[in-house]
Formats: structure tokens, C-alpha cells, sequence
């Protein structure tokens, strides 16, 4: 079956084809972030003409791409809450998905600080949280020996929480991994489709989109920033979605070897706080700020939230300071006010609606998808018997496993992955040319970044920036 | 893994002026195998794509125009004997002077009996210099800029800032005009320059901000404008859709700092003595890696000079321990090279090269060392940022080889 991706032109052409109302999708899934593509990728296991849309010229584009990149235990979530059982539940489901799929994931754990007394004294009932988030093996330990497993702390630590399954995951893989699975097994993807209108009638919804109609009998809205505009068009008033914004650091390899753990800092009242992590691509990650905004496009950084990220950063690891800094970069979380996902069908409407999916929604993606399938299938929609997808086996971008250009056998069958065009992050030729024809394209420089890391390091594109720019431009059709 | 393992007499790293001219000199004067590994599918290195005089000459205007200069580095080279290898990327050590690379060809694990680092320098980009605001396309550096523009031929677009006010900064402004775009404004954060604008720069009036300091990027699908706070508090948008951040240079010291080649706090660059040698035994350092950017011709001879020097090594003369340090103070940025040979080796032409971090008008410097004053120099010319300036080494053989850090304050 070829593909069928489409990012220009009218829908109208590329409708589904098939018994009935051959122009009418059964399930259309609002959003390709990684819960949309997750959700896109589920409902592809059942004989249904999906269709996925997404307002931007690829997947994973919004809040996905620029998150923390951290694959939860859900240990400090609210116990009972919806969100605390789907973390759970999805990160055993990822991480299994991640090591059949090779979605870059190491189990660095994590260590909750205590930097005074109070936040020391805070400890044990985090600890029990943990128990009742049915995660066992959350431990204590003391200052001496939180020293000797990061002997690069600054001063001043009295004791931490370890969460030794804590794991960081590579967050561009795993929503380009569903997609790619999804459109292979028959889901339509169109890009640069953003809907304007929802026009809901007897038995079909009819979208309007920047691309003309399109209409499907159930609708998915898992459009992130978006969901809550999305879910009055529908007549719902159940959630408003304010954007959090998050300004991270990304600091150069060279300052891996300052940190072993993702280093949480103890949740208080004002939120979870700024962390310092290492990343599945080798570099330290700082961040988040917390930031209430009322704009959903302000994904820029500011000078105080760095400034503020600095100065939380020299009092976690002072030596990352004097380390290059390789990216800046903000997303926005979909906050709703609510402590808990917000997650609910309208069968009348036969609709599910899916928003407040915050940080964890990475780590959730699977069992969100599985959930919302769940749902879906009490809405009324006769799903069928599931069928097992094909697998897939993805690019491999973490330094923890052999990439490319480290692999003989593989440079030896075709020169192209001996070549490095992108030297910091040695990404080579043969690894961007797949990237630029591979089932999901890339279509820009970032997308290309995502799929390949080329560009993404320490030079910006000193080096290799035009000659990356000269092999997308060789690409286009 | 299987990587073909292979022994060198000298392995340099990097083939821009400085790795090709120790390449040619050691080939010629007898060091055995010199093979020189580039990364790049072309040898010659930042001069490929600098498109103006200036290289190989010691004045302004003569000289040969960089792709031309580099072509001349890469031919002497490989005349004098030297192995030259492209698309060769070093990926790291797997020993004091084995390193491991990947090429077209394969996996290799290449020991040499001396290693010269020669991987130069490149210009921190905009999230280096922590420049907040959205993340437009439109957004370069001059080495990507020049690539895109001489060698790639790509379209930039049409209003142009450039940031930076030193000689790249006006080498990036040309290659903007050459692609057709207006150049709008130079803008640093330093005060006006003393020192006369070169001749030719006096053709193209564009306004130079000073006392600037960018404070954001605006833009989704494409760079709309620079804003700038000016001294007074004032600040501005300048709308433009390209904008170059030029300078800032900062060496490409990975490989030093994966060797165990401990890094000057002030260059960023590997410390090294005279002789061009890093901390790590059997491995040397020359050109732009050792402290950001000089000229093509003084990277040039800085990689020639490192030739002596390789040669006694490779005839047993041990690598020495305990070399004091030179450190420098506030004001001052760096001084290179960092550390006191203690064998009489007296850096290239007999002088330091210096940064100061402001302008300084005619300053005495001082060098002392435990509290003694081993010497004092009066400068006859400013010394402003973002340009060297130089010390004289006459004073070296009166450094304690036992004592302290070394110190060059400004009075």
C-alpha cells in the first residue's frame, strides 16, 4: 500500500476510496503531536479509514517537539488521578515499544534533591506517594551518598529521593515511529490542515480546513494548544487551555559528564521546577521555566527566563555554567487548571476529546491512545477485530548505541553512511538522505534536524548549515 | 566492530592553513609519514570560502583572495610529501595518540608517534550567545553565510544585520551585498572604534550602531527583526529578515578536551607552551584551536613553527611536566601561548598574543610572578576588544620554573 501523505492541494482528491460513502473518513484525528499520532497509530490496527491532520507542515510540530524528553515512572503523580494511571500504564508500554522500535531510551534514574531542611523533610512522603502510585522501588539516600553518584553537585545538598527507573527517551523518534507505522498501515496524513470550522450533522462531521472540506463520521480532538477551541465549536465548555511555557538550555556534549541522574528538584507549591538532565543525544538539558501566557504562539525565549534558568543551574551543577551552550528553546504545555488529564467521550456526538495532556503525555502517549480506542469503541463504532501492525525499526540518534557512522558493516555495504556532512552531531549523507525520502519526509531544516540531528549541535550550521540546506533543496521535487 | 588499524609517524587533524602548513613543513624536513586528516570533502579549510584579499600577504589589499590562498596551503602539502586525506572525520581516542575515524572508506584506528591538533576555530552562534526570542529561519553565522553564498550559491534574502564590528563582521556585510542584499546596520555593543576604518570598508556607508546590545529575535516562519537596547535605555526593532552574528570565536576543542589536552580557561583553546605542546603527552596544538581567530597566514606559521618542535620529540626528547602557567587579569581576556616551556622556546616572532575584554589606551602591562616583576611594557597603540595585540618574550628566561602562576596585569 503506498502511503498517503499530502501537505498541499485540496482534500477532495486524496478522500478515501471504498464501499459506501467513498468521501467520507471514518475516524479523523485532530492534531499529530505524539498523542494524535499514538491514537492515529492505534486505530490503524483496525479496518477504519483514518484520516490524522495536523495545522503544520510535520508531525510532532507543537508542544511534542519541545519538551523535556524525560519517560516518566509517574511516581510523583496524583494518586487515583486518570493521568497517574495512564503514566503508568504508558510508560511500560513505551519503553517496550521503544526497544523493539529503537527509540533511543536509557534508565539514567532520577534523583530528587533536597537542598534545606524542609525540601529533606518532604522526602518520605514523596517516597510514599511513590507507594501509592504503585512504584516500589523509590529509596532514600543520604547526603554522603548522593555525593558519590554526583560528585559534581553543587554544594550544599542534604540528602535525594532516587527513582532509579526514571528514563530520558528521545521525544522526535517516538511521534515519527507511530506516524510512520500508522500511514504504512493505511492512515491518511495531511499536513498544513488546520481546522477552522466543525460542522457537526446527523451522522458526519464536516470539517473546514486551509485545505477545503473534509468529512468523517467520529472525531479524535487531540489538538494540544488548541483542544479546548476545538471542543466549543463543538458545544462544550469543559476545559480552557492556558499555555505554560517552558524555556530550556541545552548545553554541549562536552558537559555530559558532569551528570549521571535527572536531577528533579523537590515539587513544591509553585510547580515541579527546574531540573538538569542529561538527553539521549549526549547533551545537559536545563529547564523548565513554568510561565502562564495567554498567547499560544509565544514560543520565543526571554532574558529573564534564561537568566532565572542560569542562576537555578550554578546552584544544581555550578560547572555546567562554564560549559557552551548548544540551543535555546521554549514549548508551551497545555495546561487546563485541572490536575488531571481531561479525557471524555460524547457518544451522541460521536466524539472523544482529549486535552490538559501536560509534560507526561510522552510517557502517557500509548496508553492515552489505547484509552481513547477504548472509548471510541463506546461511542458506538463498530472497530473490528485488531490486527498486529508490522514493525518498524527507526534511525538510530542515540549516543548510547551504535550510530551510523560507527558502524563498519553498514558504511562497508553503502560509503554514503561514512560520509559526515554534519560533523558535531556526525550525521552522515546516507542518513540524510533516508531522513529526506523515508515513508514521512522531512520537509525543513528542523524536521530534518528531528529525524537526523543534523544541524542540531554545537555549531548551529557553522559548518554544515548550507551544504544541509543544498541536500533538502536536491530533494524537492 | 572492525577498524582497520594502522601506524603513522605524524597525524595531523584538520587541513585548513595551520594543519596543512605543519603537515608541509614536517613532510619536507624529514618526519617520516605525515598524514593529514579533514573532515571536509575539500582541503584548505575557513579561507575555501573567504572570498576577498587579503591572504597570504602581510598588508591589507594584497595578497591572494581565500579559495585561491587555500588551494596554494593544500598543494604545498602535498608537494613536500605529506598524506593528504579528505572526508575523514577524527571520532575520537582510543589511546594517548591513537585515534579512531570514519570515512567513506570505513572504520579506522590510526597510532601516530606525535598527533598535531590543528581543528581551528569557529564563531559561537546565536543560542551560544544566549539571544532570546523566537527561531526563525534567516539566522547565520559567517562561516555558514559565506558557504551558503560562494560555494553553494543559495538565496538569503533581502535586509540584512550584521553584529559584530571586527574584520569578519565586514567580511560578512560583503558577502551580503555580493548576494544582493542591503545591509542595514553593524551593530556592537563596544564603543566607537579609535581606529581608522580601512579604506575600502569607506565605500559602503552602513550605519554602525554602537553601544548596542541585541536583546531579541522576532519572527515565526521567517526573521522579522533585531531589537537592540542602546546605552541610554532606548530600544529599537530593526526589521530585517537575515541576520549574521560574526565573531565571538570559540575553538574547536573537542578532540583536544577528549585527549586529555586540559583547556586555557582564557582561549578555550588546549594550553600550550612555545613549542606547541598540550598537556597531553605526544600531542600538539596549532593554529585557531589554540585561541580563536588570528589570521590565516599567522595560523599558517604557527602550523610550519610546530615542526621543530614534533621532530625533537620524535627524537626522544622528553615531554616536559610542571610548566608554570600564564594567566592574565581582568581586563585582559587570554594571552597565548599559556604555559612556560622552561626550555628557552620562545613563541612565534618572540611575542604573546593578548586579548583585552575593553579598550585600553596606551596600557602598561606587567608581568609578575609570586609577587616578583619579571617585566613592564608600555603600549604604543590602544588595544581595543576583538583584536590581538602583542608582548614581548624577552622576559621568559627569568621565570622561576618552580614558582607560581605567571600573571599579566594591566596598570
Amino acid at each position: 500500500m503506498t502511503p498517503t501523505i499530502t501537505a498541499t492541494g485540496a482534500l477532495a482528491h486524496r478522500l478515501p476510496d471504498g464501499d459506501g460513502d467513498a468521501t467520507t473518513y471514518d475516524v479523523t484525528v485532530i492534531g499529530a503531536g505524539v498523542v494524535g499520532t499514538a491514537v492515529a497509530r492505534e486505530l490503524a490496527r483496525y479496518r477504519l479509514r483514518t484520516a490524522l491532520i495536523d495545522g503544520s507542515d510535520d508531525i510532532g510540530n507543537g508542544t511534542s517537539k519541545a519538551n523535556t524528553a524525560i519517560l516518566h515512572t509517574g511516581f510523583d503523580a496524583v494518586p487515583g488521578s486518570l493521568e497517574a494511571r495512564l503514566v503508568r500504564d504508558g510508560q511500560r508500554r513505551l519503553a517496550a515499544y521503544a526497544a523493539v522500535t529503537g527509540i533511543p531510551v536509557e534508565r539514567v534514574g532520577a534523583l530528587l534533591v533536597a537542598w534545606d531542611e524542609e525540601q529533606l523533610a518532604a522526602l518520605p512522603a514523596l517516597a510514599a506517594k511513590a507507594e501509592r502510585n504503585d512504584y516500589h522501588a523509590a529509596r532514600i539516600i543520604e547526603a554522603g551518598e548522593l555525593r558519590a553518584r554526583e560528585p559534581h553537585l553543587g554544594p550544599g545538598a542534604l540528602g535525594a529521593l532516587e527513582i532509579p527507573d526514571e528514563s530520558i527517551i528521545c521525544p522526535w523518534t517516538t511521534p515519527l515511529a507511530y506516524a510512520t507505522q500508522a500511514v504504512r498501515a493505511g492512515v491518511h496524513l495531511h499536513l498544513n490542515c488546520r481546522v477552522r470550522h466543525i460542522d457537526s450533522g446527523q451522522d458526519v462531521h464536516t470539517l473546514t480546513t486551509t485545505r477545503g472540506p473534509l468529512r468523517t463520521r467520529y472525531l479524535i480532538n487531540v489538538a494540544g494548544l488548541y483542544a479546548d477551541e476545538l471542543d466549543r465549536q463543538l458545544g462544550h465548555d469543559a476545559f480552557t487551555v492556558t499555555p505554560r511555557r517552558g524555556q530550556l538550555i541545552v548545553f554541549d556534549k562536552l558537559a555530559r559528564d558532569l551528570v549521571d541522574h535527572i536531577l528533579l528538584p523537590v515539587p513544591t507549591a509553585a510547580g515541579k521546577g527546574v531540573l538538569v538532565a542529561p538527553t539521549v543525544f549526549g547533551n545537559v538539558l536545563l529547564g523548565p521555566t513554568a510561565e502562564e501566557l495567554d498567547d499560544k504562539t509565544a514560543t520565543g525565549s526571554s532574558a529573564d527566563g534564561l537568566a532565572l534558568l542560569r542562576e537555578k543551574g550554578r546552584r544544581i551543577l555550578p560547572g555546567l555554567l562554564d560549559e557552551e551552550v548548544t540551543a535555546v528553546y521554549a514549548g508551551l504545555r497545555a495546561a487546563t487548571g485541572h490536575e488531571d488529564y481531561r479525557i471524555r467521550a460524547y457518544p451522541d456526538q460521536r466524539y472523544v476529546a482529549v486535552g490538559g495532556i501536560r509534560s507526561t503525555g510522552l510517557t502517557a502517549s500509548m496508553a492515552i491512545a489505547a484509552y481513547v480506542t477504548e472509548l471510541l469503541a463506546g461511542t458506538g463504532l463498530d472497530l473490528g477485530t485488531p490486527t498486529e501492525l508490522p514493525p518498524l525499526v527507526m534511525p538510530q540518534l542515540g549516543e548510547a548505541f551504535p550510530r551510523p557512522y560507527r558502524r563498519a558493516e553498514l558504511i562497508a555495504a553503502d560509503p554514503a553512511y561514512g560520509t559526515l556532512v554534519c560533523h558535531c552531531e556526525r550525521v552522515s549523507a546516507g542518513e540524510i538522505r533516508d531522513a529526506l525520502t523515508s515513508t514521512i519526509p522531512a520537509r525543513s531544516k528542523d524536521g530534518l534536524r528531528r529525524r537526523t540531528r543534523a544541524g542540531g549541535g554545537r555549531c548551529q550550521g557553522f559548518y554544515c548549515g548550507a551544504a544541509v540546506r543544498a541536500l533538502i533543496e536536491e530533494a524537492r521535487p | 566492530m572492525t577498524r582497520r588499524e594502522r601506524t603513522v609517524d605524524v597525524l595531523v587533524v584538520g587541513a585548513g592553513p595551520a594543519g596543512l602548513g605543519a603537515g608541509a613543513e614536517l613532510a619536507a624536513s624529514g618526519a617520516g609519514h605525515v598524514e593529514i586528516l579533514e573532515r571536509e570533502q575539500t582541503a584548505g579549510g575557513i579561507p575555501r570560502h573567504c572570498f576577498h584579499g587579503g591572504f597570504g600577504a602581510g598588508r591589507i589589499g594584497g595578497g591572494a583572495i581565500g579559495p585561491v590562498y587555500a588551494r596554494q596551503c593544500v598543494a604545498a602539502a602535498v608537494r613536500a610529501g605529506a598524506t593528504l586525506r579528505t572526508s575523514v572525520t577524527v571520532t575520537g581516542w582510543a589511546g594517548p595518540r591513537t585515534l579512531d575515524t570514519t570515512g567513506p572508506t570505513g572504520l579506522e584506528r590510526i597510532t601516530a608517534r606525535a598527533v598535531v591538533l590543528a581543528t581551528g576555530a569557529r564563531e559561537r552562534p546565536r543560542s551560544a550567545r544566549l539571544v532570546p526570542g523566537t527561531r526563525p529561519p534567516g539566522v547565520y553565522t559567517t562561516g555558514e553565510l559565506q558557504q551558503a553564498v560562494h560555494l553553494f550559491r543559495q538565496r538569503i534574502g533581502t535586509r540584512a544585520v550584521v553584529i559584530g564590528n571586527e574584520p569578519v563582521s565586514h567580511a560578512a556585510a560583503d558577502t551580503l551585498r555580493v548576494a544582493g542584499l542591503d545591509v542595514i546596520a553593524l551593530v556592537t555593543d563596544q564603543p566607537p572604534s579609535p581606529l581608522p576604518a580601512a579604506p575600502v570598508r569607506a565605500r559602503h556607508r552602513t550605519p554602525r550602531l554602537t553601544h548596542a546590545t541585541v536583546t531579541g529575535l522576532t519572527g515565526r516562519e521567517r526573521l522579522t527583526g533585531v531589537s537592540l537596547r542602546h546605552r541610554d535605555g532606548r530600544t529599537t526593532t530593526l526589521p530585517c529578515d537575515t541576520v549574521v552574528f560574526t565573531g565571538d570565536w570559540i575553538p574547536d576543542h573537542e578532540l583536544a578536551r577528549r585527549g586529555g589536552a586540559t583547556l586555557d580557561p582564557g582561549t578555550r583553546g588546549p594550553a600550550y607552551d612555545a613549542s606547541y605542546r598540550t598537556l597531553a603527552t605526544g600531542v600538539f596544538a596549532v593554529g585557531n584551536l589554540l585561541h580563536g581567530v588570528e589570521s590565516a597566514g599567522t595560523a599558517a606559521a604557527e602550523g610550519r613553527a610546530v615542526a621543530a618542535s614534533v621532530l625533537r620529540h620524535l627524537a626522544a626528547d622528553p615531554w616536559p611536566t610542571g610548566r608554570p602557567a600564564l594567566a592574565v587579569d581582568a581586563p585582559l581576556e587570554w594571552i597565548a601561548p599559556n604555559l612556560v616551556a622552561l626550555d628557552g622556546s620562545r613563541p612565534l616572532h618572540d611575542r604573546f598574543t593578548l586579548r583585552t575584554g575593553r579598550r585600553l589606551l596606551r596600557p602598561i602591562l606587567v608581568v609578575g610572578q609570586d609577587g616578583h616583576v619579571l617585566h613592564r611594557e608600555r603600549l604604543l597603540l590602544p588595544a581595543v576588544p576583538n583584536r590581538s595585540f602583542r608582548l614581548r618574550g624577552d622576559w621568559l628566561d627569568r621565570v622561576d620554573p618552580h614558582g607560581g602562576t605567571v600573571r599579566i596585569t594591566v596598570h
